[in-house]
């Protein structure tokens, strides 16, 4: 594993171990992981369910702080929640006194941007993402896919440089996960941002990154890393019938099969 | 937006009828045990002398109506203020909940009525001890309510709120209190039937005005017409106090009672299926 503290990465995390201590017992969620994202590009990571996937994110966020090793976040060691990021979490996470629109606004006011330009942006992001129409419906109103793009556009709305996703479509049907993984593809493609996925899907890690991170059973390894060989523009159904497509998901099932043992 | 479902007048009329079905019922059991003569009328008055009552003396009554009413409103009002700060103190800060609990605890097993003589004893007989009372009885549910909501703010959202950078007052004012308002609301609705209780038994232990008042007197003089027309005063002003809440919360979180269900549902469905 490259270990190199580049001030060219995005994301640099060097050596990081988490070790849990509850009255029980102590669990290492996170041992010794080292992982270095350039900017622009796009992370998945997958892995067993409970190796350390959402922690490994909330290291990089500055929410949780490592027992030992550093991370680096656009040049700058994180020591606490940092607000340079944005961050996608698995349950969309709305208030749901507010309208879709003032969901997404919510990150401008928590910042204290100005609302002109802020309202400008999420008018922007809402036609994007596809929410024209629903900007003024409660976030009861809206379908779960609806609702993560709603979250999306919160995350987004100041314009980070990097991009945290933990399983953000892990609730969605096959069919709106499909149409968010091509959403998001354009959104990345258009913003250039830098992002770290986390999520349970070998086909959205491939099909979404440029490279994916096999991570083994808690503690968390790195196992493997796959360079995607697959071209910056990706149709879906294209991309879904190439050679390399196939190549590289059926490593990751290898893989996954092998670290928990269902092989 | 709700789904589509009829007219909104029908539906509260479909779920009044019933416990109206109930009152008119219990009035006609009143009204019979009365002219049968089951029941002595000088203990029982019927329902026609009690109301009857109730539109001779109604100036009489509505002086002592507004006193214990005043008396509530401040009551509640005091507790109210007091309960929010005191759970917004115990939830930012672990040593103020450890510390506060055990008082809190103390302060609402120990039974008003036993403990109000002594604000007469202090302070008189003015309103000030009826007030006293009333917030001592609407204060623990209000606090314990505003604690439940602000802890029950969805933990990631809390996480999300840190990597936005808006500071906690912001994060408390966007998201925490607004988030436990629901609870408040809860809250709020049961202190203010307390405190309706407080305020009258704080007219029971001295005093020379307001229902409390007039219940006691009337029970000197065995003028139980006047005692029932005093209960059934004291039972709207709670009532009314209840509703207005109710009516406020909907108005203040349409997007929370939109999914509880419309209009005085929290009183009335009781009465339905
Ligand atoms: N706050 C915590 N206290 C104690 N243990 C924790 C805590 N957070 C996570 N863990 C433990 O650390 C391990 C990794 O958790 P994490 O949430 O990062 O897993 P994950 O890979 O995201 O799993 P999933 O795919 O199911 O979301 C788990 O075994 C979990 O029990
Ligand atoms: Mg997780």
């Amino acid at each position: 594993m490259s270990t190199t503290l580049g001030t060219t990465s995005a994301v640099a995390i060097n050596d990081v171990s988490v070790r849990f201590r509850s009255k029980r017992a102590e669990t290492t969620a996170i041992e010794q992981v080292s992982l270095d994202v350039a900017p622009g590009e796009f992370v998945s990571i997958v892995g067993p369910s409970g190796c350390g996937k959402s922690t490994l994110l909330k290291l990089v966020s500055g929410l949780l702080r490592p027992s030992s090793g550093s991370v680096t976040l656009l040049g700058e060691q994180v020591r606490g929640p940092r607000h340079d990021i944005g961050f996608v979490f698995q349950r969309a996470a709305l208030l749901e006194w507010r309208s879709a629109r003032r969901n997404i606004l919510l990150q401008a006011e928590m910042r204290g941007m100005s609302s002109a330009e802020a309202g400008r942006r999420a008018d922007e992001l809402i036609e994007m993402t596809g929410l024209t129409g629903f900007e003024n419906a409660l976030p009861h109103e809206l379908s779960g896919g609806m609702q993560q793009r709603v979250a999306l556009c919160r995350a987004l709305l100041h314009q980070p440089r990097v991009l945290l996703m933990d399983e953000p479509f892990g609730a969605l049907d096959a069919l709106t996960r499909e149409q968010m993984n091509v959403e998001l593809h354009r959104v990345w493609r258009e913003t250039g941002t830098t992002v770290l996925l986390v999520t349970h899907s070998i086909a959205e890690s491939v099909y979404l990154a440029n490279r994916v991170i096999v991570l083994t059973q808690r503690p968390a390894l790195v196992k493997e890393v796959i360079d995607v060989e697959l071209p910056g523009e990706r149709d879906y159904s294209a991309t879904m019938a190439r050679p390399e497509f196939a190549a590289a998901t059926a490593r990751i099932r290898d893989l996954l099969g092998a670290v928990t043992g269902h092989d | 937006m709700k789904p589509v479902s009829g007219d909104r007048w029908r539906g509260v009329a479909e779920r009044s009828w019933r416990p109206a079905a109930l009152l008119a019922a219990c009035l006609v059991i009143w009204h019979l045990i009365t002219v049968t003569g089951l029941v002595e009328a000088y203990l029982v008055p019927s329902p026609a002398r009690t109301f009857d009552l109730l539109v001779d003396k109604w100036s009489y009554l509505w002086g002592h109506t507004w006193v214990t009413t005043y008396e509530t409103i401040l009551g509640f009002v005091i507790a109210g203020v007091l309960g929010v700060l005191v759970a917004v103190a115990m939830v930012y800060s672990r040593t103020v909940e450890s510390t506060a609990y055990p008082i809190l605890l103390f302060a609402q097993v120990i039974p008003k009525i036993a403990i109000a003589p002594l604000f007469v004893v202090w302070l008189g007989f003015g309103f000030e001890p009826k007030v006293i009372v009333a917030v001592l009885m609407a204060f623990f549910p209000v606090v314990i309510s505003t604690v439940t909501g602000l802890k029950s703010v969805d933990a990631e959202m809390l996480e999300l709120a840190a990597t936005m950078g808006g500071g906690p007052v912001k994060t408390f004012v966007k998201i925490r209190f607004p988030a436990a308002l629901p609870h408040l609301f809860a809250g709020l609705k049961v202190a203010v039937t307390l405190a309706v209780t407080g305020a009258v038994v704080g007219e029971f232990v001295g005093s020379n005005e307001g229902l409390g008042y007039v219940i006691l007197q009337a029970n000197g003089n065995m003028d139980t017409p006047m005692l029932f027309a005093g209960l059934i005063v004291i039972s709207v002003v709670g009532i009314l106090l209840f509703l207005l809440l109710d009516l406020a919360e909907q108005l203040m979180l349409p997007w929370h009672s939109s999914r509880r269900g419309a209009a005085v549902t929290t009183l009335l469905a009781k009465g339905g299926t």
